[in-house]
Formats: C-alpha cells, structure tokens, sequence
C-alpha cells in the first residue's frame, strides 16, 4: 500500500517522508489529509502532479487545523462522515508558531479531528528557520550559532501540554525511529470521537546536518538519551511511556548533527550541553523514563 | 410576503432559505445582526445548516475553505477588520475556485478605529478573485444574495462571490422588503453540484503548487472565469427578473441616463442619494443622469463605455481611496474611456469616508461645480473640512 | 505549446510517479537475498517507499531510489550495500 509517494521530491533520507507513509497506512487511506504549507506539501503537489492517494487539500500555512474543521463540518453536513478521519498533517513551525490560534479554535471546539505535527524542529521549506520547536542549542539560519549568541537560546514549546489544557482526548508523542508505535497511535486517535493530538519527531537531512543514512539511527538517539521523550495521555492522564534502558547521554545524540556542532567547540557551548542534559533529565524524571 | 424588516434581518432571511450546508463566521459590527439571527435560526431549529463559531474571520474562511472543497454549500459574513484579516484566504478560495458567498457589511479600516460605513474594506479586495455585487437598497442585497449562489456555482464561473451592503445604512435600517418564500428559492437556485469535491471515493489533490511553468495559466483561465461571470450575471439577474419581477438585467444600472450630458456613476447606498441630487439638477435644466455599477468586479467595462457614448463628463462618487493615487472606482472608470474618440472630461470625488453622512446638497453642489468649469478634471475628497495638520 | 488547467489545481492520485527520482541517487543499494532474512524493516523504513515484497523477495524499485541508505543501516544482518551507481 503506497498512499504517499513515490516520486515525491523530498531528500534523499527524509524522515518526514518516512512518517507520513506510516500515518497514511495505519489510516488504510480511510482519511482527509488536511496539509500546511511547508516541506511535505512543497515536495509532493507540483500540478499536475500528486503524490497523495488520499483526499488531500493544501490551504496555506497557518490554516489547516481550521480547513480540516470545514471538511469535518460539511462531511457532517452532507452525512458523508462513514469516508473517513480528517487528519491534519503540518509542520512543528504551522503547529507551535504561526496555526496556533486555528488549532486551538479546533481542538476547543471539539473538531473529530486527528492532528499530526510531523516535527523536524525548524522550517525547513524555506532554508531552516528557528520554530517554537527548534530545540536549545540548535543553529538554525535565524538563531546562527556565531560569536556572542550560540543558536537557539530557548526550549521547545510544550505543544502536547497546550494540546492537553484544551482537552483533548488523546495527546501522545512518537518517532519515526519507532514505526509500529506510529501506527498503533494513530489507530487509536482515529477511534477516539474529537481532537487529538500526535507530535511525531522526524529527522530533516540538510536541516539538522545528518548522514542520510543515519536518519533512523539519530532519531532513536533522541529517544534513548530522554531528549524527545515518547507518551501518551487519555482523557488527560498519562498511560503509557516508552522507556528508556541505560539512558544514553545528550552528546551522543548531538555530536553527529551539524546543528549542534558549535556546542563542542568551547565553555559557552559545554554550559549548553549541560543545560542540554539537565532538559533530558527532566524530562527522564517527569515522565518516568529510565526502566 | 413582504414585510417591514431590519437589512440583516433580511440577509439572514435569504441565507435559511438558500439552505447552505455550513456557515461559519465571526462577529463584527456592522455585520452582528446578520450571524445573530442566523443562530437563532439554528437554535430553533428553523435552518438546518452547521453553523461554526469560529476563532477569527481568517478561521472562519478557512474553515469555509474545507467545507466548500468537500462539497457544502457554503455561507458567511463580516465587515472591515474582519474582512482585511481573511485577505489571505481570500486569495486562495477563488484560486481553488470555491464558490463560496459573503455578505460584506461595508465599514471602514482602521487606524484610526472607526466602526462606520465606507467600502474601502471591499473595494481593497477587488484583486482577490471574488465576484463583487454592490446593494443599493436592503431589497437589493436580500436579492443578490440568493442569486450570487446561482452565479458562483455556476460551472463556468465557479468563483466566489461578495455581496456588498453599506454597514449600518442598510444593514440597520428597517424597509419594506419582498421576502423570499422557501418554495420560489428551491425553484430558483439548482442544488449545488460540485463536479470536484473531496471524497475518499475518489482522492483529488487540492491546492498543489504551480511553478511559472503553469502559473500565468492558472491566472490565465480566473480571468476568462471572470468574463464568463458577466454573462452569467447578465443570465441570472434576466432570470431573476422574470421570476420575482424586480431587479437588474445588466451588471450596471442607469438613471435618466438617455439624454444625459452628464454622468454620475456610484454604487452601494449611494445610488439613492445621487438619484436625488440628480432630480433636483434636472428641474434646474441640468441633463444629468446615474449610472449604478452592481457588478465592481467583474468590472462592466462595456455597459460603462456604452452609458458614456454621449455624454461630455462623467463624474465618481466612491467611499474609498487608494492612497497615493486615488478612489479605486475612478482609476477603473477612466480606464474604459481611454480608448474613446471624443473623451468626456473625468471627475471623481471621495465622499462618507467612515461614515460621514452624505447629503444630496453636497452631491449637487460638486456636480455643479464640476459643470461650471471651477474644478479642473481630477480626484478630490468631496466633504473634507479645513485641515491643520500638527507634525510635531 | 498547449497546457491542461483543470478546475481550481486540482490533481489526479499519484501522478508524482512520473518523476522518476531515481536520477537523483549517488549509491545504489543492493540486496544479497542469502542474507536476507525478510525481516522488512528496510521496506517500512524507506521514505519514498520504492521497496516491495514480491514473492518472499525483497524488491527495490530504481527508479525511485534516491540512495538515501536508510534500509542498508536499518537492515540487522547487513543485507544490503550501498555501491556506487556507475553512470
Ligand atoms: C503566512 C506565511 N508566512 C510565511 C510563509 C513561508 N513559509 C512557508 S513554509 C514555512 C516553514 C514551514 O515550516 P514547518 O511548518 O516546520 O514545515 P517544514 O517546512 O519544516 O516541513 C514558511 C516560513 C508562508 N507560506 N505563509
Ligand atoms: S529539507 Fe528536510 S524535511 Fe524538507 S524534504 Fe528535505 S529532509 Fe525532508
Ligand atoms: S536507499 Fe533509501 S530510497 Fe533507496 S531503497 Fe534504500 S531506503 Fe529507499
Ligand atoms: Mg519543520
């Protein structure tokens, strides 16, 4: 089953690639793909071709939760609700930053809508800018790692928490390192009635300055040193985590990117590096994540 | 059944007759009245429709966006600030060919903030792809209401459409209005049938991306979409017309124009009070007439030229301006004498710029000051009072 | 030179697997079925995808790989080289 692709125009070892044919596939194609602008659009719609085999609609940037609420009003509407799932599948910078508003007008309103942020931690359709999902430390094109500021000086938004305040029934993150925990999310999102949320952490080559055939093997770092701890809250209470044995330390996730090459270079980057565990740490003791 | 009704109340009434499947909106003065009853439709069960409150005007025609490309008949409504933050959207809905129908209560933009009437927030949307049908009176704009959906439908057309009401003016105001009875509306407008639509039955692609390569095309075929929509227009207002006895046969509408020297072109509300003033020209001797533009865009550039044929000046009354140049309207208006032989001189006033009442005197004493040769052609604010500008 | 416009954009299901990415790719992956175990995790981790199954085989479509070498890394029995694409 290929919903998605191929022919796509993504690099070469794109891990956003790798987690919307896996969102597609545990939906069956059963679904509405409401997208952002932004790389997965930009690399798959040139007219006249489509690499969607699903109803798909790109709007703008920072619309889609608000689209999606449209074609899941008028699916109602038309009593046409037996299609399918209406899913949004955007970006962490149309998701944290600039659709923030249309999202949280959906999920207060109650949309029967699955969200799915594909994040690759920048905006990278337009050369690599800094989101509200861009982690600390990282060089980006807007937060350049140079001479007196080194890169991103600020955390991650914590989107699954603003998910959560608005009530959404099902909120979980995921990583394209783990695929059937993809799958298994995602069905569970379909079969819940209303908003849910899914982050889903997703390598970009040229964006985080990786070996294209490491893009499996870094995304898993990320995990196994408590940098993108993976979760799943229902109805509000956290059920599920995914842990973590022998958690490794940050550096060995952030020495084999680019982004984060500055960090090994003197002092001010060492107090990065520690501030850097201190996040993983947290996250290890918030979410219970060492087995 | 006719019926001494508020504006609003009349565009709500339009609207549940017309049935959309999904209305979403946001409030906004002067347009609240209208999304008032339309909910209160829906909570008593009279309109069936799915009615999203949505988080903003720019939600609320997003939201639209997806109905309409699922298929739904789609309705909303607002004014000035509301429709300046849907700009974006706007764009996008005509180049997705969406048809769906607005109802603008016209006000003007702020800064500074000012809630009054002006058509500078629709006028300022005239390069967005969307049909524009202006109102005189509340009979007008409950009218083109239903028949903007029979328009934009339109297989050939398949743009969406403003109607333009004069917040307040109209909106507020209370008329004798012939309303639409349920029955006459289902015979009038055939149920929407989109051809393209969303459905997993068969999975389209909506929204790709276009390089240079097809680009200018896209542009292209909303152009010649455009030059259908005044035959349509012409079409259904003539359908109209038969149908309900009332209305327009043409995208503009002429006044004592047969043996006018003169032209006065306006739209909107306007139009009454310049049909006034011209009255009162015309017992003095002064062979003045009107010219009302209904459809702003498409621009009816042949029924302008052909009202223009004999007379020597024609004169613009608009409540808008495009700064730096001027009203939007006059720009368009001269542009479609230019290729006349004998040319008639151009005049063009900014009047009710925020509300600011317009009084049929003041129309008169322009056009007679434009006659009488102490105004040289050109485009000037009408009722300005003496300014002094403090710059420090 | 004539194009086709149709209503509003929209496209047909598919239709990118006119462009060929294979082009693109530097390293060509080869599969040595002895080694195989058909575990699929290449095939599920490919982000085209352009790898099937065909009769207990595994099958990588050229014509689409970009030579990424995500399924030479994820394979756990080494079954897969990435060599270099003569052209
Ligand atoms: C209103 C608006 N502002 C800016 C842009 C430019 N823009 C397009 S995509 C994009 C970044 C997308 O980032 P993200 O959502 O993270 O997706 P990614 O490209 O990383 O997949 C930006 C800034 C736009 N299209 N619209
Ligand atoms: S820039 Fe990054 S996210 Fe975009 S296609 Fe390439 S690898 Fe994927
Ligand atoms: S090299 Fe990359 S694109 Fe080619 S088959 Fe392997 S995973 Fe797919
Ligand atoms: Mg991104």
């Amino acid at each position: 089953m290929m919903l998605f692709g191929p022919g796509h125009r993504a690099c070469a070892g794109c891990g956003c690639a790798v987690t919307i044919r896996h969102v597609l596939e545990a939906l069956e194609g059963k679904c509405f793909v409401v997208n952002s602008t932004g790389c997965m659009e930009v690399v798959s719609t040139p007219y006249p071709e489509s690499s969607w085999e699903v109803p798909y609609i790109h709007s703008l940037f920072e619309n889609a939760s608000a689209v999606a609420a449209g074609i899941e009003t008028a699916l109602k509407s038309l009593s046409r609700e037996h299609e399918g799932k209406v899913v949004v599948i955007a970006g962490d910078g149309a998701t944290a930053d600039i659709g923030v508003q249309t999202l949280s007008g959906m999920m207060f309103r109650g949309h029967d809508i699955l969200y799915v942020c594909y994040d690759n931690e920048a905006y990278m359709n337009t050369g690599v800018q800094m989101s509200g999902l861009t982690p600390l430390g990282a060089h980006t094109t807007t937060s350049p790692a140079g001479k007196s500021i080194p890169g991103n000086l600020g955390p991650k938004k914590d989107m699954p928490a603003i998910a959560l305040a608005h009530g959404a029934k099902y909120v979980a993150t995921a990583s394209m390192a783990f695929l059937a925990d993809i799958k298994k999310k995602i069905r569970k999102a379909r079969d819940i009635t209303g908003p849910s949320y899914i982050q889903i952490h997703s390598t970009c080559v040229p964006g985080w300055g990786i070996d294209s055939a490491r893009s499996v093997e870094i995304a898993r770092l990320a995990v196994e040193t408590g940098l993108y701890p993976i979760f799943e809250y229902e109805n509000g209470q956290l059920v599920s985590v995914r842990k973590i044995k022998n958690r490794k330390p940050v550096e060995e996730y952030l020495k084999v990117q680019a982004r984060f090459r500055h960090l090994f270079k003197d002092e001010r980057g060492k107090e990065i590096i520690e501030k850097i565990q201190e996040i993983a740490d947290y996250n290890a003791q918030y979410y219970g994540l060492d087995a | 059944m006719k019926k001494v009704v508020e504006g609003s109340v009349a565009i709500a009434h339009a609207v549940k007759t017309i049935r959309p499947d999904v209305i979403a909106a946001y409030p906004i003065t002067p347009q609240t009245h209208i999304v008032e009853r339309l909910s209160e439709y829906i909570a008593d069960g009279e309109l069936k429709s799915e009615y999203v409150r949505a988080d903003s005007e720019f939600s609320a025609i997003s939201i639209l966006v997806g109905a309409s490309a699922t298929g739904a008949r789609t309705f909303t409504s607002t004014s000035s600030q509301g429709l300046a933050l849907m700009h974006e959207v706007l764009f996008n809905a005509s180049g997705m060919r969406l048809p769906i129908v607005m109802v603008v209560a016209n006000r003007a933009l702020s800064a500074p903030l000012n809630i009054w009437n002006d058509q500078q927030d629709s006028i300022s949307q005239r390069d967005s792809g969307w049909i524009q049908l202006y109102a005189e009176d509340i009979q007008e704009a409950h009218d083109l209401t239903l028949q903007a959906y029979k328009i934009s439908e339109d297989i050939e057309v398949r743009l969406p459409s403003m109607v333009c009401m004069d917040g307040f003016i109209l909106t507020h105001a209370y008329e004798p209005v012939d309303l639409f009875e349920d029955e006459e509306v289902q015979k009038f407008l055939p149920p929407y049938d989109p051809k393209v639509y969303l459905t997993t039955e068969d999975p389209l692609t909506f929204g790709a991306l276009a390089t240079p390569e097809y680009y200018t095309e896209f542009r292209y075929v909303m152009q010649q979409a455009m030059e259908r929509a005044k035959k349509k227009i012409r079409k259904v207002f003539t359908e109209f017309k038969e149908m309900f006895n009332r209305g327009e046969e043409s995208l503009i509408s002429l006044y004592k124009m047969e043996d006018a020297d003169i032209a006065i072109i306006t739209l909107g509300s306007l139009t009454s009070t310049v049909r006034e003033a011209v009255d009162r020209l015309r017992d003095k001797g002064i062979k003045a007439g009107v010219v009302k533009i209904i459809s702003y865009r498409p621009f009816p550039e042949e029924e302008i030229r052909k009202s223009l044929d004999k007379v020597n000046s024609f004169i613009v009354f608009e409540k808008d301006i495009s700064l730096g140049h001027e009203g939007a309207v006059f720009t368009d208006v001269k542009s479609v004498v230019y290729h006349m032989k004998d040319r008639p001189s151009a005049f063009g006033f900014a009047v009710g710029l925020g509300g600011r009442d317009v009084r049929e005197s003041t129309i008169e004493k322009l056009i007679v000051e434009c006659i009488e040769g102490r105004k040289k052609e050109g485009f000037y604010f009408g009722d300005v009072k003496r300014v002094k500008e403090i710059l420090k | 030179m004539e194009v086709e416009i149709t209503l509003g954009g929209v496209a047909r299901p598919g239709t990118a697997r006119k462009n060929k990415t294979g082009t693109w790719k530097v390293y060509m992956p080869v599969v040595d079925h002895k080694k195989c175990i058909l575990c699929m995790r290449c095939l599920h981790n490919c982000p085209e995808p352009c790898i099937t199954s065909v009769d207990d085989k595994i099958e990588i479509d050229l014509d689409y790989c970009k030579g990424c070498g995500i399924c030479s890394s994820v394979c756990p029995v080494d079954a897969i080289d990435m060599v270099y694409e003569e052209k």
